[in-house]
């Protein structure tokens, strides 16, 4: 799971990198691309691995016509005013989506949603290895894009100096909405990988919203590096926390986390102070 | 002062309320808009008049809630008594948050974050120890006399609510006018300007945070009186945060009616769509979903706003100090 949580902080720390705000509903987000390969599997039997490029596209959009026509107009001034409009669309595609498909738990089921793969003395289930290393493997691809492509350059400089990359002749608002567009494409991928091992309803994305949250506070915001890390990190706090304190109470150890990090070392691990 | 000459008309006229009609669904409506305007008027203290933007009221709201149960069922009290705890501990709840997270000068987005995540701990807690009956929740037992404050017509929860609603509206006209209140304002507005006034924010902060929370936990504790039921999805699941938010913001933040406006303004909307659409589970929140999104997009000062705005474009024209003091009252939108 861990490397799972990274992938998906990972697109909320390039969102509040660049933009600076806090995406409410990137956990909203998520049920959407789950109810993508689940739908995507349901009626035309796609597999969900092969649904990867089409669900990522298909993010790209939904994240860059809402950087461009729905969040944009707030603006950038007040970070509580996007943090509500965040909410507000949260709500909205949390309760269409029970409208649509009801409050029903979905699961599907593939050849190797249950078989399991030797490693050492430890029994992996297939479907969450493939996860751990797509994961990682669309995080790598992701990073390589931030670090030599035009546009993860032309991101970086619009994170890093906003009126001077203006200046330089960089799109801002083109940037603003691929950058949104990508944090969403995260959450894309991130779905093909959770949905083989685990399940999709409603509400599914509240169970995720805090443990990116804390990945993202605990690495520093708006740092990959500390995405990756705080991620794989809370995996495994998560997993003894359920071991030790029983599943409910084990939950707490993240919040505890959470809010530790954010009262003692708001900037994280490896963030730098703003 | 003409705020206090508002604040007992509306008084006055509510309360004389159960007089004059006896349809229950009036009442029902009245009782229910009062008590969603209480929380929001909570919201309305911390977020408004101290720009602190709270994701997290239900920590107090459950507080409340959970304290009013326990104190009647475990501890034998009456429920004026218990009101009374469960008012103090939603107040040191307020302060134990508030010194914890302004000490750290945690601000905008942080502080909502960390309010949401304490409630997240309250629910997973109030899940796991034996006292709040864990996920089973608890039953308020039936006590229909006046020390159960349980009453069988809903004018007594009408007056009840009502006396809260009026006590939280002269609070909130101390806090407009007095010193203490145009500091928070001032630590709203630009928190290091007010600090090299010599403002000291965390106090304010605190003063604000512990009114607060007080206000919400009363919300609490009448939902408990008014629904003799309480678990922890109900006590600190979102809901009643974003209830006190979102009818807070639509109203119009940090005024005196806003709150009273936003909540019964969304009251009315949810009345109506249940009437269209009939019970489909969530078609409500989508409504208020979008009520919030709209708002925050087009018109940041919520309902009282747009008002405001209508009448500053009709006095403009005759009497420039009227428009004067209309552009001094606290706006959340452009700047910032």
């Amino acid at each position: 799971m861990g490397a799972v949580y990274a992938l998906i902080a990972l697109g909320l720390t390039l969102v509040y990198g660049v933009l600076h705000i806090i995406n409410f509903a990137h956990g909203a987000c998520l049920m959407i691309a789950l109810y993508g390969v689940y739908g995507l599997w349901a009626a035309l039997g796609v597999d969900p691995y092969a649904a990867l490029p089409i669900m990522i596209a298909l993010m790209l959009m939904l994240g860059y016509i809402l950087q461009r026509y729905v969040i944009n107009r707030a603006g950038h001034t007040r970070d509580e005013r996007v943090l509500l409009l965040t909410l507000g669309l949260s709500i909205i595609f949390e309760n269409l989506a029970l409208i649509l498909f009801h409050s029903d738990t979905r699961t599907i089921e593939t050849t190797y949603s249950l078989q399991t793969i030797q490693l050492g003395s430890v029994m992996l289930s297939l479907p969450k290895f493939y996860a751990f290393w797509g994961a990682l493997g669309v995080s790598a691809v992701m990073l390589a894009i931030m670090k030599w492509t035009d546009l993860g350059r032309a991101i970086r400089a619009v994170a890093k100096e906003r009126v001077g990359a203006k200046l330089m002749g960089i799109d801002v608002e083109q940037v603003y909405a691929m950058s949104f567009g990508i944090g969403l494409a995260c959450l894309g991928a991130a779905a093909c990988f959770l949905l083989p091992a685990y399940y999709v309803n409603p509400s599914v994305g509240n169970g995720f919203i805090f443990v990116s949250f804390t990945i993202v506070v605990l690495g520093g915001m708006g740092s990959f590096l500390g995405a990756l890390l705080g991620g794989l990190l809370i995996g495994v706090i998560e997993s003894l926390g359920g071991l030790y304190l029983g599943e409910s109470l084990g939950q707490v150890g993240i919040f505890v986390v959470f809010v530790f990090f954010l009262i003692f070392r708001p900037q994280g691990m490896f963030g730098s102070k703003s | 002062m003409k705020d206090i000459k508002f604040i007992a008309l509306f008084t006055l006229v509510l309360a004389t309320l159960p007089f004059l009609t006896n349809s229950g669904v009036v009442l029902n409506f009245v009782v229910m808009a009062l008590y969603a305007s209480l929380l929001a008027q909570s919201w309305n203290i911390l977020g408004g008049y101290s720009g602190q933007f709270s994701f997290g009221n239900a920590v107090f709201f459950g507080t409340g809630a959970y304290v009013q149960v326990i104190a009647q069922m475990h501890f034998g009290l009456n429920a004026w008594d218990a009101l009374f705890f469960a008012l103090s501990l939603s107040a040191i709840v307020g302060v134990f948050i508030g010194s914890v997270s302004f000490r750290y000068g945690l601000k905008g987005s942080y502080f909502a974050l960390v309010t949401l995540a304490m409630a997240e701990i309250f629910r997973i807690l109030s899940l796991s120890v034996g006292f709040t009956g864990g996920g089973v929740g608890l039953m308020l037992p039936l006590n229909n006399t006046f020390l159960g404050m349980q009453f069988i017509n809903k004018s007594g929860y009408l007056w009840l609510i009502l006396a809260l609603v009026c006590s939280t509206l002269l609070i909130t006209t101390y806090i407009k006018h007095s010193k203490l209140g145009a500091y928070m304002q001032a630590v709203r507005d630009n928190e290091d300007a007010a600090k090299a006034l010599g403002i000291n924010p965390f106090n304010v902060k605190l003063f604000s945070i512990s009114i607060s929370s007080v206000v919400m936990g009363a919300g609490g504790a009448i939902y408990v009186q008014l629904f003799q039921y309480i678990d922890p999805g109900i006590a600190y699941g979102p809901q009643s945060s974003v209830e006190a938010l979102v009818a807070a913001i639509v109203g119009g933040v940090g005024t005196l009616w806003g709150p009273i406006i936003g909540a019964t303004a969304l009251l009315l909307m949810s009345e109506l769509t249940r009437n269209l659409f009939g019970q489909i589970p969530g078609i409500n929140m989508v409504i208020y979903g979008l009520v919030l999104v709209l708002i925050v997009l087009f018109a940041p000062s919520g309902l009282s706003g747009l008002g405001l705005s209508v009448r500053a474009l009709f006095s403009r024209s005759f009497s420039s100090s009227r428009s004067k003091l209309i552009e001094d009252s606290p706006t959340h939108g452009g700047k910032g």
